[in-house]
């Protein structure tokens, strides 16, 4: 029998290893998978390079596992927010390395990764900084820029109700990364909300198929916090 | 000249009226992407004959109105992050579909704010370049040039009294000769093959008044 579905958090990433390249979903605090992130702090593993849209928000998720410098390398779009201080004085004092990249070419480099692409040509970014040193091709007319696929370890994302094959479905914008980080990390660890039966999800409705998830685990439903703008 | 002078008894645009003209000058039945700052604003002033479809680079279309107090639910927001709601016929969808929707050319406007504009298009509004400045890009670069006009949305003047609207910009580029079209608070103006065409002034303000705080830039008035 196929059965994804793990007992706890910690069961699911007892085999993180220091450097490990691990993609976390959400956008801000929607999506942001709060008890898989506790986990892997409690893991110890160090010299992390994580993948996100941000970087943290306040003192949990993200953030705390940042401030426990648990982290070398960020690849995300948008660092900067008005909750985002733990991860701002470690980068002003050179604590953490910086990947900046525009959040279309974030999104596209993971899905290239879980589809074989081995790179694409894209307009975005072309003549500004974050193309410096990178291969150009004029394609119609138009200088398009080579971007890599971002590969990883891990993902952990966050879902809403989920099978024991892995099939998942999400909830309004908190869907945001998950399902092209679901396909691109060699294991990839999902919450949900609730354990639907094999069979009781609606096949027309499930955004993630079950081949791209690994691990499933339950968590209680807490409403998500606020996070990312000034109140 | 000083540009607190130059402008006695101009009658400048407020935000909400900024707001108000660009969704106005948005036409019916097009697809919107309002980007975080000063566009946002836009999206309250759609007049009740006006369907659009509010796009957020976060992962949905449909995007209607901030909840009311007490009704927000985190899950559901827009790229600034603040709560927002899901109008009929809205959808979710995740992050490469809403950046292929930029990118493929499948939005029909977006609204941006900007640091410089310079009058070939040239768009900065991500980076300061300052030393202890964080950077952040989000999705500036990809929504700049992947929507079908890109119009920017900006204080005339920086907060020391300089144009933003520049001969070439000075801060780290965003987009290429992307932007066709600026709305400030004291002139509306098309960029028009490396033109800055003046189609509206503030009341009181002359384009020779603007000309002058506008240096290096032709400002050419409407033919």
């Amino acid at each position: 029998m196929i059965d994804k579905i793990l007992a706890s958090a910690a069961a699911a990433l007892a085999d993180v290893r220091d450097g490990a390249t691990v993609l976390i979903g959400g956008f801000g605090t929607a999506g942001q998978p709060n008890e898989l992130i506790d986990a892997l702090v409690e893991t110890g593993a160090r010299n992390l390079v994580v993948v996100n849209n941000n970087a943290g928000n306040g003192e949990t998720g993200l953030a705390r596992l940042i401030g426990l410098k648990r982290v070398r390398k960020i690849i995300c779009s948008f660092p900067r927010q008005a909750d985002s201080h733990h991860f701002d004085a470690l980068y002003r004092s050179g604590a953490i390395e910086l990947e900046l990249v525009p959040q279309g070419n974030l999104a596209e480099r993971i899905r290239a990764a879980g589809a074989g692409i081995g790179g694409f040509y894209t307009p975005t970014g072309s003549g500004t900084p974050l193309a410096a040193g990178k291969e150009t091709r004029e394609i119609d007319g138009r200088m398009h820029v080579l971007e890599h696929p971002i590969h990883a370890d891990f993902a952990l994302i966050k879902a809403e109700r989920g099978d024991r094959w892995g099939n998942l479905t999400y909830r309004m914008t908190a869907r945001n990364f998950g399902p092209v980080m679901a396909m691109a990390a060699k294991t990839t660890v999902a919450t949900v909300h609730e354990i639907a039966e094999l069979g009781s999800l609606d096949p027309e409705a499930i955004v993630t198929p079950g081949l791209f998830v690994h691990r499933v685990v339950r968590i209680d439903r807490a409403a998500t916090a606020a996070g990312g703008f000034k109140h | 000249m000083n540009a607190l002078v130059a402008l006695q008894g101009v009658k400048r645009w407020s935000r909400d009226a900024l707001a108000a003209r660009v969704a106005a000058d948005i036409p019916n039945g097009t697809v919107v992407n309002l980007g975080i700052g000063l566009p946002t604003a836009v999206a309250n002033h759609f007049g009740p004959g006006q369907e659009v479809m509010l796009h957020s680079e976060n992962g949905v279309i449909g995007m209607g109105p901030a909840p009311m107090p007490g009704e927000e639910d985190f899950d559901l927001i827009n790229a600034g992050k603040q709560p927002v709601t899901l109008r009929p016929g809205g959808c979710f969808f995740h992050h490469a579909d809403s950046f292929a929707m930029m990118r493929g050319g499948h939005i029909d406007v977006c609204v941006l704010g900007a640091f410089e504009v310079a009058p070939n298009g040239d768009l900065a509004n991500w980076h300061t370049g300052a030393a202890d400045a964080i950077p952040a890009v989000g999705g500036a670069m990809d929504l700049a040039i992947g929507a079908k006009q890109t119009w920017v949305m900006m204080e005339y003047f920086t907060k020391d009294g300089r144009a933003k609207l520049v001969a070439a910009c000075r801060y780290p580029l965003t987009g290429q000769a992307c932007v066709s079209r600026l709305y400030t608070d004291l002139a509306v103006i098309e960029l028009v093959d490396g033109r800055a065409v003046v189609t509206d002034l503030a009341p009181g303000l002359s384009l020779a008044d603007l000309q002058v705080l506008t240096p290096g830039v032709t400002l050419v008035g409407r033919a």
